[in-house]
């Protein structure tokens, strides 16, 4: 039940090795924990953390791609477009609502996203230069976060876990709206193609970066993997979405840039190039090139729209009043 | 600003005729009518349902998960309430 409403927040709750120990064990049979089940404070703090950054990521996410919704270059991807962009609401919304069964407010939510005080993914902090660059967020971007996703259908927390069961089921159309528009490109014109293997050329080390550091940086692989929040490694991803995103490159005659691209015969893996992550670090710091345009962009929305929010609850009072005011007179 | 929290509500969707209504998730909405708006938006984008409900989280009675063992005990210890505990003679066939 997606009720915070219900969620009784145990003040500082001390440790309990013995619960701690049957927590476990449920996590270890595989059985899914729910919000009113008890949980380690640490385990629902790690949650409400994900859960909340993956939804800032989604609403954020909305940004680089509306800046192409009116100059998109016919109707049918005008629309297209407009409901991948309205998708991307929905699933910040789902995500929300998941992480307000672990007891925090859509409004702390929101807060800690608009003072910057919580994160969203580093990929949202680099420009939509050209029409290319929405293909490739579709195939690549989109197609890294399903890589990351579809495990997390089988996270050990209920609602986070149905979340992402409809979330990938809508993410697959995204992928594919994408690489449809880098096939077309790929085939149109010299300066289209051109335009295709720029944006390509931009976006190739960010998309690989969405994955997080390589494992032996990762502060939370461990914790995460035996809560079963994770189940496969930064590192493991990243090899996964190169394998099946190469082939797709080649197919549609782009090259990936990265000169120590090579197949392995043997291991039957693509073997990339060092990723700069003094650059990853950097974008994750808040120097990326739109990490304050983004912020500012999204503060300016909330603040237009805070007349909006307090007008409904205005008029639902009055007509709560009214009702009850009604039923008085009805009464004598 | 809005120092008022917007009121969260349960969202229920019947995918089919002849379906039950089931729970799919939650928004927040001032009034009901925006509540169901809401719904339609976030839960029904690809033809998921011919019907939403929507109600108040707060008027939600809930069980206590951390009750569950004495809550459905009955339900446990009463093996008699199902037809596998009555022997039927073979011959008579299926019943």
């Amino acid at each position: 039940m997606y009720t915070q409403a219900l969620n009784t927040r145990e003040a500082a709750a001390p440790e309990d090795p013995e619960r701690e120990a049957r927590f476990q064990a449920r996590i270890d049979a595989e059985e899914k924990i729910e919000p009113n089940d008890w949980m380690p404070e640490a385990y629902r703090r790690t949650l409400i953390r994900q859960i909340a950054q993956h939804a800032h990521s989604e609403i954020v996410g909305m940004l680089p791609e509306g800046n192409w919704i009116t100059r998109a270059p016919s109707l049918k991807r005008k629309a297209a477009l407009l409901a991948k962009v309205q998708d991307e609401g929905g699933h910040g919304l789902y995500l929300y609502a998941a992480a307000e069964t672990l007891g925090v407010s859509r409004e702390e939510l929101v807060a800690l996203l608009l003072s910057g005080k919580q994160k969203y993914s580093s990929i949202f902090n680099y420009p939509t230069l050209t029409w290319a660059d929405i293909g490739v967020i579709g195939w690549l971007v989109d197609g890294a976060a399903i890589m990351n996703q579809i495990p997390l259908c089988r996270c050990s927390y209920g609602p986070y876990a149905r979340a992402m069961i409809r979330i990938c089921k809508e993410e697959s159309f995204h992928q594919r709206q994408g690489y449809e528009i880098m096939v077309t490109l790929a085939r149109g014109t010299p300066e289209q193609k051109a335009m295709a293997q720029d944006a390509l050329n931009r976006w190739w080390w960010p998309a690989l970066m969405m994955f997080g550091p390589p494992d032996g940086d990762s502060q939370h692989t461990d914790t995460a993997m035996r809560w079963r929040i994770k189940r496969f490694t930064n590192d493991e991803l990243r090899q996964k979405f190169v394998d099946a995103t190469v082939p797709q490159a080649h197919h549609i005659g782009l090259t990936i840039p990265d000169d120590k691209l090579t197949f392995n015969d043997t291991t039957g893996h693509w073997e990339f190039g060092a990723i700069d992550w003094a650059e990853f670090k950097n974008v994750i710091a808040g120097n990326g090139p739109c990490n304050k345009q983004r912020l500012k962009q999204r503060n300016a929305s909330h603040d237009a729209g805070a007349w909006v929010r307090e007008a409904a609850l205005a008029y639902a009072e009055k007509r709560r009043r009214r009702e009850a005011a009604g039923r008085l007179v009805a009464a004598e | 600003m809005t120092d008022k929290n917007t009121p969260l509500w349960e969202v229920f969707i019947r995918t089919r005729n002849g379906m039950a209504h089931r729970h799919v998730g939650s928004v927040h909405a001032a009034d009901a009518t925006m509540a169901l708006q809401n719904a339609r938006d976030v839960y029904t984008r690809r033809g998921e349902g011919l019907s939403v409900w929507v109600v108040r989280s707060s008027e939600i009675t809930a069980s206590d998960p951390s009750e569950k063992g004495m809550m459905f005990e009955p339900a446990d210890s009463k093996i008699y309430r199902h037809p596998t505990f009555y022997d039927v003679p073979d011959d008579v066939g299926h019943m």
